[in-house]
Order: C-alpha cells, then structure tokens, then sequence
C-alpha cells in the first residue's frame, strides 16, 4: 500500500497551448519574420516584468485573502530605491565594464529589495492586520496607502521626472540575423525566468512551499496541524512586496524614465494578468503574464488604436472561456 | 415630509439640523453669496451629492467597491457635451447626447456586471478598475472625437447661456441671468434624483441590497438572486453617475479628461462616501458638503502654511498645496479605521 504513489492530478494543459498558438498566429499577420522576432522578444521580456510584479500579489491573495491594492506602491518604491544607487554611481553604468555595471545593478537590486520587503513587513502589521477577512475595507485601506506612498514619494523625491540609464553594456541592440533585439529585453526574460524558476523550485520542492501550498488550498486545516500560518503570512508579504521591488527596478530601467505615477499604471496591468490567470495561481499568472504582453506588442504593431484596450478583450475572451481564470484555485 | 424622505428621517437633531442648513444654503445660493466662484462650488455640491449618492448605493447600501464611478460620470459629461459641440446648442442635443451616454453607461454597466459580479466582490473591484483606466485612455487618445487632453468646450441651448436673461429686473439684487437658471436646473434635478435614491434604498429593493451586503449567503437562501439585485444596483448607480455627469457638463460648458474622468476624481468620491458615512445616503450630503467646501476653500490654507514651514526641508514639500492629495489619504485611511460609519453615523450614535 505504502509503496504505491499518491493519484497525481493531470496536468491541465490547454492554456500552455495558448501562447505558441498565439505566437504562430501573429506570425503571418506580422508578415516579416525578423519584425515577428523583435515583437515577440519585447514581449516576453514585458510579460517577464509583469510577471515579476504580479506573482507577489497573486501569492499574497492566494494564502491570505488579502487583495492589496497598494501593490504598485512597492513597484514605484523599488523604482526609486533604485535611482539611489543608480544616480551617485552613474559613473559605474556609464563604464565600459561589465563587472562595474553589473555590481551597479546587483547594488541597486539588492537596496530596492531591501527596502520594499521592510516597509512590506511594517506595511503589513500597520495596515493589512487588522483588516484580514475584511473584504471591502481591505481594498479601501490599501486603496487609500497607496495614494498616502505616493504622495510622499513625490514629497521625497519631487515630482519631476527622473531619467535612468540602462548599463553600458546592456544598451544597444543584438542582429540575429534581421531582426534586432535589445539585450536589455534579454536580460529582463533571464531575470524573469529566473524568478519564475526559483519560485517553482520553493513551492514544489521546500517544506515552507509546501506549507504555502497548503495554505493556499486550506489554511485553516494548515493551523490544526501546528503551524503558525501568521509567520507564513507575514513572510509571503515582505517576499512579494520584494519582487515588486524588484520588478520595479527592471521597469524604471526599460522605461528609462521614472515619475510617482508608475506604479499605479501598472497595477491595472497586474490585476488583468493576476484576473487571466486565476486568483491566487503562480503558474496562471506567469501565463497571463506573457499572454498580455506579447498581445499588447503585436497589437501595438498592427492595430495600435486596439492596443489601447488589447488587454481588457484579452482579459474578456479568456475570462468567457474560464470565469474564474485560466488555473482557478480551487476554494475561491 | 416623512413620505418625501420615504421614511428615512435623519434621526438625530444635529444631522437634521446640518441637512437643513445645507438644503437652505444651496437653494439660496445665487442670492445668499456673491460671486461665481461661490455659485461654482455650490453647483458642485449638487452634482457631488447626487455622484456620491449613486457610489453610496453600490459601496455603502450593496457592498461593493466599484472604480468605474467617474468612466459612467464621464460617459455623461462626455455624452451630452460632444453632442452639443457636434449639433448645435439645442435641448434636441442635450437629449440625444443623454439617451446615448445613459444607453451606453447601462450596457457597459450590464457588461461588466455579468462578467465579474457572478464570482466574488473582489473580482469586481479589480476589473472595474481596469475598464475604467482603459476607459480613460480611450478618452484621451481618440482625440478625433474627444478633443483628447484638450476636451472639447461647447455652448449649449440658449436659456443656459450667461448672456440671457429672464426678465429685465433684477430679483433680490441680483440678475436673473442663464447662469442662475442653469444652477436651478442643476440643484433641481439633483434634488429630485437624490430624493429618488432615497426611495429606492428604502424600498424593498434596498432592504434586499442591504441584505446581500450583510450575509450574501442568507440572502440567497432566502430566495434572492443576488447576482441580478447586484447587476441592477450597479446598473442604476450607473445611470445616475450618466445623469449627474450631464449635469456638470451643462454647468461647466466644457468636458476634458482631467475635469470628469480623473482618477482623482474617483479617489474624491470614495473619500467623500467613507468620511460622510457609508450606508446611509445623507453622508453623501455631508460629505460632498464637507469636502467641496474644504476643497475650494483650504486648500488656500494649506498653501499658506506651507509658506510658513518653507525653511523646513521635509515638511514645507509635504504641506504644499499639490499634495493635498496626501492628506486627504491619510484622513480616508484613518477614518476607515477609526471611524467606520462617518459623520453620519457618528451623530446618530450607536442605534441603528
């Protein structure tokens, strides 16, 4: 008996195959095979940023039932935590060294991640905590922190717009044969799947995301058993407020501006993608994510007046396909 | 009087006596206060009480939290704004530009609300914010037809217009000039469309709504389709968010993005329908009120006493007047906490 492996659930694949359909499809609209690549390039590197932003705050929905609002408040933070380190030390991106530019952006990451996983814990206690299970004043409050983080961002910063330079050796572009890819877009999907692997390898193959996972499906079952899901919670706060921070450097950088206001553009980002993918799903988010973005690219491309609303037809064609998503957890 | 209020009587002297005063003050406004920008900020008052009210049905009577507000208070403004620039300043315009905006804004309404109130409140709030940003993009990026960041300023029909008069006179020291009708046109029509909300939430209907917010589940074992109550409260805060929208269209004489589809705007309504009092339409009144008022007039004081702290580094930037903002977020955080039910609840105590 004991031998025997547990039933596993089969894979649902269907929305794995939506992304090479949709690549292949775009294909011949495109035309050019090396535009093809160039636009499909930017959009795997966006959705990756997307992607790194939204996965905090579908995990933090998924175990806690907290829908922050105030999400983007960390994306704008880790932005100009960024610029921090980036400004004084505009002499080390500007080398013509990889090691110098890379300890630049490895220094900025890490004070950006620093800073938006403390406040996340502060943001946390002071805010989140007493307003768990309280649907509606949790999106006011978060609505409302949001507004107050960035206000004081331009109170701290000023409300002009701040330029930022991509490293050196990161700026320009490959020719792969026709098609021209920035390396800054590579360098973004490395960064991204990265992540997106360190995530999967945490929750699938550590007890702490075997607990998340757990949590997800049945917190409170996850309590009987002995373990104190608040330290759960609190450490998947302060981890998804970090990648926003993070995701918040690599966007300040392909976006090579910076205003107050970025963070709150891409929260509506976010929700499209976190709504795609199912509320509280890694996986779905990460689909949703590159969905969205390799949509807006080739919209922008071919229809640039539909690219303005590219994502909420998107989101409405997949949202009739599956209501709750395209990995619906399964409690909500 | 009880009838006229549908039984929802203010149930406190204080509560009653601020109604009346507010009331009063805004039906007199052309003769009690000199000077357009009094006139301006009374005529905001009204369309904010109506737009606050119409939110307070969906976030305070229904529980739940909608930012697509302002898109239907702008498909109003928009509406009746475009077609008067596009046909001419005749009442034909002013129709047609309604009916399409009101038409628009119930199938917009009926759309999002069949796609995301079936699930969870939750989904609700993410994807009206969405079609709400993609709304506002539209706005300013179809220029063509919106006059995109510019807007467009129109004229509209003739007894509206400034320079028209009713009677040569002058009644209580003042002209009776387009301007004092138009505000009568406003305040009326808001009043009675205020009024009418007062049934509503009084009906049946309300006591339904009021259900699904306290325990969805028990509504709907009782037989209720919430998803169709819901549907419908979010399709008639619609409409009327259309109607108030045409209503500041017609008394601003222009529509932009900046003035009717801001999210600002949005964040001005939750704050005004939270501080007011949730749950109870007479905190929309006091909390437009309050709020207009502090808008136009401390504002001001905000900015001098920034001059004073302007030596200070920190603290001088954060008392500037453009981040008014941030105060009014600290005030709304805070009084979610701490003050749940708003003024209104606040002064009628503790019985419910």
């Amino acid at each position: 008996m004991s031998d025997q492996p547990l039933p596993k659930l089969s894979l649902d694949y269907k929305p794995l195959l939506i992304l090479p359909l949709l690549m292949l499809a775009a294909l011949p609209l495109v035309g050019s095979g090396s535009t093809w690549v160039t636009l499909t390039v930017a959009g795997l590197a966006m959705g990756m940023m997307i992607f790194i932003m939204a996965s905090g705050l579908t995990l933090i929905f998924g175990l806690m039932d907290v829908l922050n609002f105030g999400h983007g408040a960390f994306v704008t933070l880790g932005a100009y935590a960024a610029t921090l380190v980036l400004l004084p030390l505009a002499g080390w991106l500007a080398a013509d060294s990889l090691a110098l530019n890379l300890a630049a952006l490895a220094l900025a990451i890490a004070v950006a991640v620093l800073l938006t996983g403390g406040l996340g814990w502060a943001f946390e206690r002071v805010i989140i905590r007493p307003v768990y299970g309280l649907h509606m004043k949790q999106i006011l409050i978060t609505m409302g922190a949001m507004i107050v983080a960035e206000q004081s961002i331009i109170a701290i910063w000023g409300a002009e717009q701040i330029p930022l330079q991509v490293p050196q050796t990161f700026r320009g572009a490959i020719v792969v044969g026709e098609a021209a890819i920035e390396k800054y877009r590579l360098i973004a999907v490395g960064v991204g799947l990265v992540v997106f692997a360190a995530m999967f390898a945490v929750l699938n193959a550590t007890k702490v995301g075997l607990l998340i996972r757990a949590g997800v499906e049945n917190g409170e079952m996850v309590e009987a058993l002995g373990y104190r899901i608040r330290r759960l919670f609190v450490g998947v706060f302060v981890a998804g407020s970090a990648l926003a921070g993070l995701g918040g450097v690599l966007w300040g950088l392909y976006k090579e501006s910076l205003t107050a206001a970025i963070g709150g553009e891409i929260t509506v980002l976010v929700f499209i993608v976190i709504i795609i993918g199912g509320l509280g799903s890694v996986g779905g988010c990460f689909i949703g994510a590159l969905l969205v973005a390799l949509v807006a690219n080739y919209a922008g491309f071919l229809a640039p007046k539909v690219a303005l609303v590219s994502d909420i037809l998107l989101m409405a064609l997949i949202l009739l396909w599956r209501p709750t998503g395209l990995y619906p957890v399964a409690k909500r | 009087m009880k009838r006229l209020l549908s039984g929802d009587l203010p149930r406190s002297r204080v509560l009653a006596a601020l109604l009346l005063l507010i009331l009063f003050a805004l039906a007199g406004a052309p003769f009690l206060f000199s000077g357009a920008r009094s006139l301006n900020v009374a005529a905001t008052i009204c369309v904010f009480v109506l737009l606050a009210g119409a939110y307070d049905l969906l976030l305070g009577y229904t529980g739940i939290v909608s930012f697509a507000h302002t898109m239907f208070y702008g498909i109003g403004a928009y509406g009746v704004g475009l077609a008067l620039n596009g046909m001419g300043p005749s009442w034909w315009s002013v129709l047609a530009g309604l009916l399409a905006a009101l038409l628009l804004s119930s199938l917009l309404a009926l759309l999002i609300g069949l796609f995301s109130l079936r699930v969870k409140a939750i989904f609700f709030a993410m994807i009206t914010l969405a079609v709400a940003s993609a709304f506002g993009v539209l706005a300013s990026q179809l220029s063509d037809l919106t006059g995109g960041e510019d807007g467009r300023a129109f004229k509209v029909p003739p007894l509206l217009q400034p320079e028209f008069r009713l009677t040569d006179g002058e009644f209580l020291g003042r002209a009776i000039d387009g301007r004092i009708v138009t505000y009568y046109l406003v305040f009326f029509v808001a009043l009675a469309l205020f009024l009418l909300l007062l049934r509503l939430v009084n009906s049946p209907f309300g006591r339904v709504l009021q259900a699904i917010r306290e325990n969805e589940f028990r509504a709907e074992a009782l037989g209720y389709r919430t998803v169709v109550y819901r549907t419908l409260a979010n399709c008639l805060a619609a409409l009327l968010a259309t109607l108030a929208g045409a209503l500041m269209a017609l008394w601003l004489r222009y529509v932009g993005p900046k003035t009717v589809l801001s999210f600002e705007l949005m964040t001005d309504i939750l704050l005004i329908v939270v501080i007011g009092g949730m749950g109870t339409l007479y905190g929309a009144v006091v909390g437009a009120t309050l709020f207009i008022l502090a808008q136009n007039y401390l504002q001001a004081l905000l900015g001098s006493t920034a001059a004073l702290f302007s030596e200070v580094p920190l603290l001088g930037r954060l008392l500037h007047p453009d981040r008014w903002l941030l105060w009014l977020g600290l005030l709304f955080v805070l009084s979610v906490y701490f003050l749940p039910t708003g003024i209104v609840g606040k002064l009628r105590g503790k019985s419910p």
